[in-house]
């Protein structure tokens, strides 16, 4: 089973993404998704994808709502900062923040989360994984902002992941 | 097009709140990639419209095309999350390759945060 299924979660939604894009149950659909989603992960396993074990499912929807919340904001107030340029020019400059994650399936989830909402961007990950520099399109309190960033995406993530 | 006017006042009115709304956000989006100098400062603008942009107009999508079919025609939230797994792959990409560049040119960034050896990409 686990030989024909290596990653069973992602045939799933391999499966569910063919069944909603074509927006059709009939016979031929259901077979020819259920192929992709036989047949993808078989062809992705020479990339040697790391195992996912996700514990918590409650924090994964907790997570999914409070980052759709901070995109809405962030997305305002970059806007705002954007019309606002000429006047008061965005405080842009890189930050280092310290990492406790060190799961690689998570630390992926966190470049996700942090390239989606805007005014923030991933730039580099230290090798060791103990430092990230990030990006901030208009920073107020240094601190601060690592104090909620490590809160609110950082720690929910180290609950999933590890 | 002539289905239109049999949709409510109800169904219209939020439909064209999110078209409008979505254009507004891509179109700040743009002004800032024209007006912001700095390369770093640039690449936050245009993530207003892969995000909220995108979102209001899925939403828009959403309920004016469930309301013309009377049934739930939800698949335009793929667009959203497919754009969500896709649009960091390039813009990690970008960030990373200027700041190689910078580095090399000997301009005003951060030096690698890791000591010794190559440092590495986010995934």
């Amino acid at each position: 089973m686990k030989r024909l299924f290596p990653a069973p979660w992602l045939s799933l939604a391999l499966w569910l993404l063919w069944l909603v894009l074509n927006l059709s149950l009939s016979a031929g659909n259901l077979l020819l998704g259920a192929a992709l989603g036989f047949l993808a992960p078989l062809m992705f396993a020479p990339l040697r994808p790391l195992p996912i074990h996700i514990r918590r499912p409650g924090v994964v929807i907790k997570l999914f709502f409070v980052v759709g919340r901070d995109v809405v904001a962030s997305n305002i107030a970059v806007a705002r900062g954007v019309l606002m340029a000429g006047k008061k020019p965005p405080r842009s400059r890189f930050i280092k923040i310290p990492l406790d994650l060190r799961d690689a399936n998570g630390l992926a989830a966190l470049s996700m989360i942090t390239t989606v909402v805007p005014g923030t961007i991933w730039s580099e990950l230290a090798l060791d994984r103990s430092v990230l520099l990030l990006h901030v399109f208009d920073l107020d309190d240094e601190a601060q902002f690592i104090r909620h960033f490590k809160d609110t995406y950082e720690r929910p993530l180290m609950e999933i992941f590890e | 097009m002539n289905s239109v006017s049999e949709l409510s006042l109800w169904i219209e009115i939020p439909v064209a709140v999110l078209l409008v709304l979505s254009s507004l956000f891509a179109l700040c989006g743009a002004i800032g990639l024209l007006r912001l100098k700095d390369f770093f400062q640039r690449m936050h603008p245009p993530a207003l419209a892969s995000t909220l942009g995108a979102w209001c107009v899925a939403l828009a999508s959403i309920l004016y095309f469930s309301a013309l079919k009377s049934t739930p025609v939800l698949h335009a939230w793929l667009i959203p999350i497919l754009l969500a797994i896709t649009v960091p792959v390039t813009t990690l990409l970008l960030a990373r390759t200027s700041l190689f560049r910078k580095r090399i040119a000997g301009e005003d960034v951060p030096p690698e945060v890791s000591s010794g050896g190559r440092s590495e990409g986010g995934n």
